[in-house]
């Protein structure tokens, strides 16, 4: 046992691809809380396609790929927003629009300015690929968001929670929007290396829902959501590893098992278990109905 | 003193409220009412700072703008997201944001304050219920709750008394009192009729413009009341002088 959960740790790429995942693991649950309490789940999807110009600009010009996918990332919210201030669009329409002009925009990039870019390891996330220096980079880009939270959670909390009264009083709910955005947008970007740009949402959103159906409130909601995070990480790397799964759609897969655990079996809201309360319920009242 | 000078606000294009005018001394519970559409909530928002406005507002002789923090707001239940997992005692603790600061942990003084306004409004036993455990009138107490713990001057309700028990109302109509009797401002949207009105100090009645701003009495004529509403109101057998109060 001791030997099967060693023996990847014997390669590079696998310790660099566990470490990387296990801190996009707790990174990407904590920041996807926000977009679960907002309602904005789908946002996700929409920034991790709409940086692929972004890439493939940078790729282009050989500079930095993180700049040219936060830029895009961040216009494609300020262009949603944008939208849903200046009409009557409303912000589901508005995401849809963006979300594919933009991906067809990187696409038609990708073709005319012929990046060398593999767009299926775009996709899907490919653990070979990750080096010592993405997993530096994840760690710094994880640390920084983590105290941000910290630092604003409660300013963070009223603003998510109730934006018209957070503005009321006064609070910058402009600036708040923006380094949200700007958290998600980061988070996305170091997520998909690991998981890939449309399984990265899976592992913002999954464990944060998966922990709202266990918890009552948000701090908790992120602790549960992160251990959730680093479990589906670490088995989805190692299933990968032992039955030769693309490690993206592994990782993806065992956050889904854990979000129907946690739907049929949750102790306040599983379905399960309500069900079952209340045939133990009905049980128990019988005698007295019988009388 | 609230102070509203010439207030008129342009909402995408229509004006939604025009050349508001009126003042309401502290300690005095104010009631807006109008139809539907009339720009009851607009002006809430403009004076909350959450819409642009041509004209004045003031609060004791300096902007409103500058003084956020001494205005309070209480949402419409519908506007809140009820299946947020936060606890009753940290909606209230929100009240106490920007006292604590930024980089700050709440004091020990904001908790007692929150504590004593949890045990106000008769909740300190559900503060670490989730807030879609709480029924409807529990929900808007502790709305209520979280307004008394940002010890403001002024307070906006919007529409406290819809679907809410007895108890809940016995509690508010308490809380109003006591804040009228500390010299507090109170403007209270609503969508209530008839003998309910007789609980405000003064109704000011809205559609677009300032229609009347006066005792719920003298407010709440046929006349008044057919140019708010439309000429068609059914108003049969209510004496013409009094039709509503």
């Amino acid at each position: 046992m001791l030997d099967w959960l060693l023996d990847p740790l014997s390669y590079e790429f696998m310790r660099n691809a566990l470490a990387a995942g296990v801190v996009i693991g707790i990174l990407c649950p904590v920041v996807g809380t926000y977009l679960v309490v907002q309602r904005m789940a789908l946002l996700g999807d929409v920034i991790a396609h709409a940086i692929l110009p972004g890439l493939a600009i940078a790729n282009f010009f050989g500079i930095e790929m993180l700049l040219g996918a936060f830029a895009f990332g961040m216009l494609s919210t300020a262009v949603i927003t944008w939208i849903r201030n200046q009409s009557r669009v409303k912000i589901d329409s508005a995401m849809a629009v963006t979300f594919a002009s933009f991906f067809a925009l990187g696409v038609t990039l990708l073709t005319l300015l012929q990046s060398r870019f593999d767009l299926e390891e775009l996709l899907f996330g490919d653990i070979l690929s990750v080096t010592a220096t993405d997993v530096w980079r994840t760690c710094t880009i994880a640390v920084v968001a983590l105290l941000l939270i910290r630092l604003f959670y409660k300013e963070l909390l009223f603003y998510t929670f109730d934006r018209t009264g957070a503005e009321a009083v006064g609070l910058p709910v402009n600036w708040l929007n923006f380094g949200l955005m700007a958290g998600i947008t980061l988070t996305l970007i170091v997520g998909m290396k690991i998981v890939g740009v449309i399984l990265v949402v899976s592992l913002m959103v999954g464990p944060a829902i998966t922990a709202y159906l266990l918890v009552k409130e948000l701090h908790q909601m992120m602790a549960v959501g992160a251990l959730l995070g680093v479990m589906a990480s670490v088995i989805g790397m190692y299933a990968s590893y032992y039955l030769d799964l693309p490690s993206g759609p592994a990782i993806a897969l065992v956050v889904f098992v854990l979000f129907g655990l946690a739907l049929l079996l949750s102790p306040s809201q599983g379905v399960l278990t309500r069900s079952w309360r209340s045939q133990y319920a009905r049980k128990s009242t019988q005698p007295y109905v019988k009388k | 003193m609230l102070e509203v000078e010439h207030l008129s606000v342009d909402y995408r294009g229509v004006l939604a409220v025009e050349d508001i005018s009126f003042a309401i001394a502290p300690g005095q519970i104010v009631g807006m009412i109008g139809p539907n559409g009339a720009g009851k909530s607009t002006l809430v928002k403009a004076l909350l700072g959450l819409l642009p406005m041509q004209g004045r507002a003031a609060l004791h002789g300096a902007p409103l703008q500058r003084q956020r923090h001494r205005v309070a707001y209480v949402p419409q239940r519908s506007q809140i997201d009820w299946d947020y997992p936060i606890t009753a005692w940290n909606v209230v603790m929100m009240a106490r944001t920007t006292t604590t600061g930024w980089l700050r942990q709440p004091s020990r003084q904001s908790r007692q304050i929150v504590q004593a306004a949890l045990e106000r409004v008769n909740l300190l036993d559900l503060a670490q219920r989730q807030i879609g455990q709480l029924s409807g009138g529990q929900q808007q107490r502790v709305f209520l709750a979280r307004a008394l713990a940002q010890q403001a001057d002024l307070f906006f309700l919007d529409e406290p008394f819809t679907g809410i028990d007895k108890k809940t109302e016995a509690i508010m109509l308490g809380v109003f009192a006591e804040l009228r009797a500390q010299g507090k401002t109170l403007l209270i949207c609503s969508h209530e009729w008839g003998d309910a009105l007789q609980r405000y100090d003064r109704l000011l009645l809205l559609n677009r413009t300032l229609l009347a701003n006066d005792a719920p009495q003298s407010v709440m004529t046929l006349e008044n009341i057919q140019r708010a509403y439309g000429e068609n109101l059914h108003v049969a057998n209510r004496p013409a002088e009094m039709p509503f109060c």
